[in-house]
């Protein structure tokens, strides 16, 4: 970590609370307001073919300033640079244009204002590779190999600040790798590898991991016709189809506005299987537990138990058009820190039990094709494998799904297995992510395959 | 700017063979209305600078908000040694032919400025339009948003590159769900935000707006009533605003030469199509001719540089159904020997430049929607696309649509819900049968195309007619 992001990690805190401080003292007692801050100070390092195709830092932070008024509100967001008398200026000019806006909207009947006392502080401190270790590290071990993909790491803090006196602070010192490695047939498998202390040893082991892996997919493709067949989905897969509950799922809003694929399950017409029990479980999760108003959510919500849709997301905003408790949950209604807890299915039983059928790593690129009715069309990707008699016969070309969540997690549910894996978020549009999941796999019986 | 931009650069203590800073400046201002209430009013200030730095044949960059003149200072050192850690393991020893020298200006094409409606004014437009989708009963939920930004580019360079640019653009959206028991229907005014144009507020509101807001809310609730879309191979009519979604994932990723290069492999993912294929490869039907280009007024990804100072012009991609140009920036031109375009693109200052379609427009041809449908005697006709999936190599793909009409005997007959289709990409553009006139063509663009590590959403633009393919399969959802 260079010495200038060491002083801006210093001062962020600091100068957030200033800034909030100042806003406070310039708004009238008639008026509500929240800041929240968002920031990184983040090296991303691309590779392709164990070499480096890009390289650099960024170092961003936005505010977002929310005023609140007479049954209205608008929002503002400005740098931040961790300088009180360079974001000052931005961020005052931001609260007159607001002051200015507010008056001229339209009720918000559904407005949330700050109330609570709930304060957070929240520091992971971490120990990452240093800029100019990145490239020999990471590309000594796989210079031999067809190695691509992406290093992300260095602090990323988040704060939140409101005119009920609330005050959070988040910050997280992390790394990702994200990385494929290819065969000469272009034939892959995936790995991900993050955490706050970088740990070469097993960073060693995931890259035998993974080259032990590439040696199955050498034998021939196997192509599979389209058809129904007994499936093993890999806990990375089970991420893929967990994203989807976040995506017109189980959100309070959406369930309401008819935009869930588990309105069905809500009216009783459709059922899931009493294995399956998904949760909001923050107890180990790299992610703020505050939302955007300043609430701190439960540290487990059931959502789903034994089948049952117990629990929607449900954010103060809905809970006042809809009349319903909230669970603090994001604006969104999305899950941060999903868990689905684990079934029977022993390691060393996974492909006795299935048998006959497919052996699935990864999947990509899923999208709803019947979104009502919970259908999930998507490719599989990386390794995946063909199983007859219990053993791994041929990796496979890759094949189309199209299969309804009420079938992987209902009717067709078999098993989870005891174990989970955490997957971490390493999405990075606009700026890294927090947060990750914890998956078991699952066996399915009749998963569809279509192209 | 530019002086202070280049002073900074003219400064630095680094021996580069090449420094270059991009500065951004981005306002926007956006409003979404849901069910007759606002959901947001929403503004945001940005901006920031991307220094880059070439040596020993290796871009380094350094990204920072921080626009002082010491803090740009600091991220060329930065850059510099970013660069230096990683020559070593380059991919590729690049030289200065991939920044070359150009100055110039390009400005968006508009009447009105983005100050022309006070959010009051489109507070209350929004309103009225989520009124009006509200045709019957059976509307579960409406929503209207509009956004606007105003983007400024700085991009200067050691070896004199000074390019303005400046973006106006427009994205507008409404939709509505219709509910009757557990059935429910989206439908949306040709997708989310698929109305996102450069310009100014004379774009919004259109003299068509209340005919479009009216027919979105009549056919949502049609649709709860309509048969599933049947299951078969027939011949699939799709319209413009569906077209966008085919020509983006089935010809604009594939053809992008980074993802060839392999360097998209970990995310993205690459092509089915090979270095070797340009100037050979027979990509699809001989109707099929598509182009580049950057130059379509008002069209959402025009320019007139892209991020590293090369020159946008209009080029042939696929021309009579040949491959002849992949969509690669000078870097993959220089690490590919393959003709490219001018797309080097970043979402932003804090993202470098990499590979992206800008518009990406299917050429018109020479029959009328008329006499496209009259030479069907039986298949399907799709509109506004609402999902979409493609493999990692841009080969095996399946897009829903909001809207369907059978097609029998030359004639639009009963309306289908859930229409859908899935084909293989060499095989889908082969079959492509009859393509639209001029006056079947429509422009439609989105803010969302995702790609890249780290991650990026830029804007980009797709203009086509409608267009006929034959024996595809099509197919419902559930009874």
């Amino acid at each position: 970590m260079t010495s200038a992001v060491v002083v801006a990690k210093q001062l962020a805190e600091k100068v957030f609370g200033e800034l909030a401080d100042a806003i406070a003292s310039h708004l009238a007692g008639a008026t509500d307001f929240t800041l929240s801050l968002s920031g990184e100070n983040s090296q991303f390092t691309r590779f392709n073919r164990a070499h480096v195709r890009q390289s650099g830092q960024v170092n961003d932070g936005n505010l977002l300033l929310t005023l609140m008024q007479d049954d209205r509100t608008a929002s503002a967001t400005v740098p931040f640079v961790g300088e009180f008398e360079t974001d000052w200026p931005l961020l005052k000019t931001a609260l007159a244009e607001l002051q200015g806006m507010v008056p001229q909207l339209p009720v918000d009947p559904f407005l949330v204002l700050p109330t609570g006392s709930a304060t957070s502080r929240t520091v992971h401190q971490g120990e990452i590779l240093a800029v100019d270790q990145i490239a020999s590290t990471l590309l000594s071990p796989v210079n031999t190999l067809d190695f691509t993909g992406i290093y992300a790491g260095g602090l990323i803090f988040r704060g939140y600040a409101d005119s009920a006196g609330q005050r959070h602070w988040f910050e997280s010192t992390s790394y990702s790798l994200d990385f494929s490695l290819f065969d000469p047939q272009n034939r892959a498998v995936k790995g991900t590898f993050a955490g706050n202390q970088w740990q070469q040893a097993k960073f060693l082991d995931k890259i035998d991991q993974a080259k032990h892996q590439l040696t199955m997919m050498a034998r021939p493709a196997k192509t599979i016709e389209r058809g129904q067949y007994r499936t093993y989905l890999a806990p990375a897969a089970v991420a893929e189809l967990l994203h989807m509950f976040s995506w017109g799922g189980v959100g309070e809003a959406d369930l309401q506005q008819g935009n869930s694929a588990f309105g069905l399950l809500r009216q009783g017409q459709r059922q899931l299987s009493p294995k399956f029990t998904l949760q909001e479980n923050f107890e180990q999760a790299n992610m703020p537990r505050f939302n955007g108003y300043g609430e701190v959510a439960p540290l487990q919500l059931p959502i789903i138990q034994q089948g049952q849709l117990v629990n929607s997301l449900v954010s103060s905003r809905s809970a006042k058009e809809y009349k319903t408790p909230s669970n603090y949950a994001s604006r969104g209604e999305h899950l941060r820190a999903p868990e689905i807890l684990t079934g029977s299915l022993t390691a060393d039983q996974i492909l006795p039990r299935l048998e006959r059928g497919l052996y699935l790593s990864n999947l990509h690129y899923l999208n709803w094709s019947d979104h009502p009715n919970g259908r999930v069309t998507g490719m599989t990707r990386y390794a995946c494998f063909w199983v007859e008699n219990g053993e791994i016969v041929a990796p496979i070309e890759n094949l189309r799904f199209d299969e309804s969540l009420y079938h992987c997690f209902g009717d067709g549910l078999m098993d989870l297995t005891t174990f989970q894996e955490t997957i971490p978020e390493i999405d990075t549009y606009d700026c890294r992510g927090l947060g990750d999941s914890r998956v078991p796999g699952i066996l399915v019986d009749d998963f569809t395959y279509t192209l | 700017m530019f002086k202070f931009l280049s002073d900074v650069v003219t400064t630095a203590t680094v021996s580069a063979d090449w420094i270059g800073i991009r500065a951004v400046k981005d306002t926007t201002k956006a409003c979404a209305i849901r069910d007759a209430h606002p959901e947001s009013n929403t503004q945001r200030f940005g901006h920031g600078a991307m220094v880059e730095v070439l040596a020993n044949g290796q871009f380094g960059y350094s990204a920072t908000n921080n626009l002082s003149e010491s803090s740009l200072a600091a991220a060329i050192v930065s850059a510099y040694g970013q660069a230096i850690a990683a020559s070593d393991w380059a991919v590729h020893s690049f030289t200065v032919a991939a920044r070359p020298k150009a100055t110039g200006n390009y400005v968006s094409p508009h009447r009105k400025g983005l100050d022309a409606l006070s959010p009051a004014e489109l507070n209350q437009i929004l309103l009225r339009i989520c009124d009006q989708l509200k045709v019957s009963d059976s509307i579960a939920q409406t929503t209207a948003s509009a956004r606007s930004h105003d983007i400024e580019t700085w991009f200067v360079s050691s070896n004199g590159s000074e390019i303005y640019q400046r973006d106006y653009v427009i994205e507008t959206h409404f939709g509505t769900i219709a509910q009757d028991g557990p059935t429910t229907q989206l439908r949306t005014d040709h997708g989310y935000l698929a109305h996102s144009y450069q310009g100014g507020w004379e774009l919004f509101p259109g003299l068509d707006l209340w005919q479009r807001v009216q027919q979105v809310g009549e056919q949502a609730v049609e649709l709860l009533h309509a048969d599933n879309c049947p299951d078969l191979a027939t011949t699939l009519v799709l319209a413009p605003d569906q077209m966008m979604l085919q020509i983006h994932e089935s010809i604009g990723h594939p053809l992008e030469l980074d993802r060839i290069l392999g360097d998209e492999r970990n995310y993205a993912g690459g092509s089915f199509i090979q270095l070797e294929d340009f100037g050979s490869l027979d990509y699809g039907s001989k109707l099929m001719n598509v182009t580049f280009d950057p130059t379509v007024a008002g069209e959402l990804a025009s320019y007139g540089f892209d991020d590293v100072g090369a020159t946008a012009t209009r080029e042939y991609l696929i021309r009579a159904g040949k491959l002849e140009r992949g969509l690669g920036g000078l870097e993959s031109q220089q690490r590919s020997h393959v003709p490219g375009v001018a797309n080097s693109r970043a979402s932003s200052w804090n993202r470098p430049a990499i590979d992206r379609m800008a518009n990406i427009n299917l050429e018109p041809g020479d029959r009328t929607f008329e006499d496209i449908i009259a030479n069907i005697e039986h298949g399907i006709y799709m509109e506004t696309n609402r999902s979409w999936s493609i493999d990692d190599q841009r080969h095996k793909f399946q897009f829903g649509c909001e809207y369907g009409k059978l097609i029998e005997n030359g004639q639009l007959t009963r309306t289908l819900k859930n229409p859908n289709y899935r084909s293989v990409t060499p095989q889908f553009w082969h079959s492509l049968s009859q393509v639209g006139d001029r006056s079947t063509w429509e422009i439609y663009g989105t803010p969302f195309c995702g790609k890249g590590e780290p991650n990026q959403l830029i804007r980009v633009g797709h203009g086509a007619p409608v267009c006929a393919f034959e024996a595809i399969e099509v197919f419902g959802g559930a009874v």
